[in-house]
């Protein structure tokens, strides 16, 4: 089988201060395996502000530049904008943010990026809830999930909602590019990001980030839990080019939900009613993504 | 040079034509709307090169400028009222970062009740975000200010964020004769930014770093340093400006009338001119009063104010704000920065215009009799319409 050959250069340093088997600490790293060293990181309020490591260090090779939690697309169009008036043409913007300052309180400068049209790329590394202050949900924590603010007690059993279909929103954006990458799949992943780079305009990547702490598993599961995600259809993998959609890995018969729900404290407390409303919750979701790859 | 009769608000676009602004971020507010619509049109025309971001809010503005000027760029937006208060987050970011962002604001009250009229309450509560404020009386003040603004607020010395911000209306719409100094004379005034500590591609390096209590309270000391400067940084450029153009403004805290005054009342943006006619008035009738403006709220000019209090009896200040709980903001600051004096002026407080109410001659008239003839703590709220038994 043909292999994409990973590049060897390391612009994530090892000397950064991510908890282990952090995912999104991998994303950062393929992201930039992907991106190359003629680019500018603006990273909100996230995880990443701390895992970056503390003035005077940093631990990427490429400059970072922290911005407001809610302003990673005005920042990724501020950054664009001063570039090409620099005449810096050839250095890719990339903007790198948490679920929460992406689908929740950093969506209306998504939105206004995508609506501009800025030249740069979006990263959304999504451990499914504000882990950086302590699990407490996002927009994008899954139904049925345990996190500090929906726990699971006598009248509570975790979130209650869905999660955010962030991917959706940004499509009816029309953005240039849109791909969904897990950590689990290095090569999918930086073949997309590689993609991505090469094309102009708004670019959007959401990336799975499995979280130890928060998803409560032990540290050296997250390449298989990650694995799981995808093969469960819970995080398909998949990408949108000019609106069409591609499913880039499409199982024969996906694996029951069960398996990747269990894995995880998180969903510990789950019953098989819950379990079964998931699946047919992920089933629904996983039939109108084959379906919208069926459009031109 | 060329004389145009424009309003402050085309003022502010001209400036930041003149200044070869890179990029402009900006959201439309009233009554701020015509300066980003006016460099709106100098770019698509062409006689502006420049990015103009069309952003989806003021939050996102500013972001926008901070960022592009972290990477080295000349950034410029403009906002009011709500708008501003919508970016107080991102000025603590600019300051803090260090970014010499330039942002024209026109004065405007905050709601509720809703009111799009002239107030300090917007920027004077901004006032602890390390932004340095300039208070504009005149159009041709705000332009000048404007192109000053830009080589302080990036000069090596400085590096911070810089407001100039001019009265909703009685600037922001009224057209004046501005004199419109020529491309090739900014140019040599103000040349292209020095890329200096800013974002280095290809380089490991990070802006807007985290740091821990071993060294937060050294970052903020460098802005209190830089703030420190501010002052003399201003006061030469000022002075190269007036050697350009024959204009000086008189520096932080410009003076009429003070040397033999035994009264002088402090005012900051439009309401100076209104006072200087009253000052006028109730010298002819044997009053001597003088006026002191405050061009510069941050830095606040501590110095100028001493040395103008040391030889005066009695000080008033008019504010065009008020801190709730306390008193007006400009009157706390030069009650601060008089305190230490061994032989301290009487000072009142008076607030007057919120809301765009006219600051008239009587106005100033009743607050200079006022001072002449009471003494008190509290702030006295110039021709208040009050109900009969009530507040």
């Amino acid at each position: 089988m043909a292999r994409l050959t990973i590049p060897a250069e390391e612009l994530v340093r090892s000397g950064h201060s991510a908890c282990p088997g952090c995912g999104a600490t991998l994303v950062m790293r393929y992201l930039l395996k992907g991106v190359g060293n003629r680019a500018i990181v603006t990273v909100p309020a996230c995880c990443w502000t701390v895992i970056g490591t503390p003035f005077p260090t940093t631990a990427l090779d490429v400059p970072m530049l922290d911005c407001a939690f809610e302003a990673t697309g005005a920042s990724i169009s501020g950054l664009r904008a001063a570039a090409d008036q620099l005449g810096l043409k050839d250095v890719t913007i990339v903007g790198f943010a948490g679920d929460g300052g992406t689908v929740d309180i950093g969506l209306q400068a998504l939105s206004g990026m995508l609506e501009r049209r800025t030249d740069g790329i979006y990263v959304m590394y999504d451990n499914e809830a504000y882990m950086n202050t302590g699990v407490q949900r996002s927009g994008a924590t899954p139904e049925g999930a345990w996190t500090t603010t929906t726990p699971v007690d006598e009248f509570s059993r975790g979130k209650l909602e869905p999660k955010k279909d962030i991917m959706a929103i940004v499509a009816a954006h029309r953005p240039a590019y849109a791909a969904t990458v897990n950590v689990a799949f290095p090569e999918d992943f930086v073949k997309k990001v590689q993609k991505a780079k090469a094309i102009k305009g708004p670019r959007f990547v959401h990336a799975l980030a499995p979280c130890p702490p928060g998803w409560r598993y032990s540290s050296e599961k997250t390449i298989e839990i990650g694995r799981l995600a995808t093969d469960t259809n819970m995080f398909p993998l998949y990408e949108i080019e000019d609106g069409v959609y591609r499913i880039t890995r499409k199982l024969g018969v996906a694996k029951p939900v069960r398996d990747y729900l269990k894995t995880q404290g998180r969903f510990a407390h789950l019953g098989e009613t819950e379990v079964a409303q998931i699946q047919a919750e992920v089933d629904a979701r996983w039939k109108r993504l084959l379906a919208l790859e069926t459009l031109v | 040079m060329v004389e145009l009769v424009i309003s402050g608000n085309y003022a502010q676009s001209y400036a930041a034509k003149l200044a070869r602004v890179h990029v402009v971020s900006a959201y439309p507010i009233t009554p701020q709307t015509s300066i980003v619509e006016k460099l709106a049109e100098f770019v698509a025309s062409g006689e502006l090169h420049a990015e103009y971001i069309k952003v989806e809010s003021e939050h996102s503005a500013l972001q926008a400028c901070i960022s592009a000027s972290a990477l080295g760029a000349r950034t410029y937006t403009a906002t009011s009222s709500q708008g501003l208060l919508l970016m107080h987050e991102l000025l603590h970011w600019a300051a803090g970062a260090r970014t010499p962002v330039v942002m024209g604001v026109v004065n405007r009250a905050v709601a509720p009740p809703w009111s799009i009229w002239t107030d300090h309450t917007d920027t004077v509560a901004q006032r602890d975000t390390g932004w340095i404020q300039f208070y504009g009386e005149s159009n041709q003040e705000v332009l000048d200010t404007t192109l000053m603004a830009f080589r302080l607020a990036e000069h090596p010395e400085v590096r911070l964020p810089t407001m100039v911000t001019e009265d909703a209306f009685y600037l922001s719409h009224t057209v004046e004769p501005v004199d419109i100094p020529s491309q090739e004379e900014i140019d040599r005034f103000l040349p292209p930014r020095e890329r200096s500590a800013t974002l280095e591609v290809g380089t490991a390096m990070r802006l807007g770093s985290f740091t821990g209590p071993d060294l937060y309270m050294e970052f903020r000391h460098k802005i209190a340093a830089a703030m420190g400067r501010a002052r003399d940084v201003f006061l030469e450029i000022e002075d190269d400006y007036a050697r350009l153009t024959g204009r000086n403004h008189g520096g932080p805290l410009p003076t009429y009338k003070v040397d033999d005054a035994d009264t002088v009342l402090v005012t900051m943006g439009t309401a100076t001119t209104t006072a200087k006619g009253v000052v006028d008035a109730m010298r002819a009738d044997g009053h001597k009063v003088g006026l002191a403006k405050l061009r510069t709220f941050r830095p606040f000019p501590v110095q100028e104010l001493r040395e103008l209090a040391g030889g005066v009896d009695r000080i008033g200040v008019l504010d065009r704000s008020f801190t709730f709980g306390a008193a007006g903001a400009a009157f706390t600051e030069v009650a601060g920065a008089l305190y230490s004096l061994p032989q301290r002026p009487v000072l009142r407080d008076f607030v007057a215009g919120l809301g765009g109410r006219d600051i008239t001659a009587t106005t100033v008239r009743e607050a200079l009799l006022d001072l002449l003839t009471r003494d008190g703590p509290e702030a006295a709220w110039v021709e208040l319409k009050r109900r009969d038994g009530g507040d």
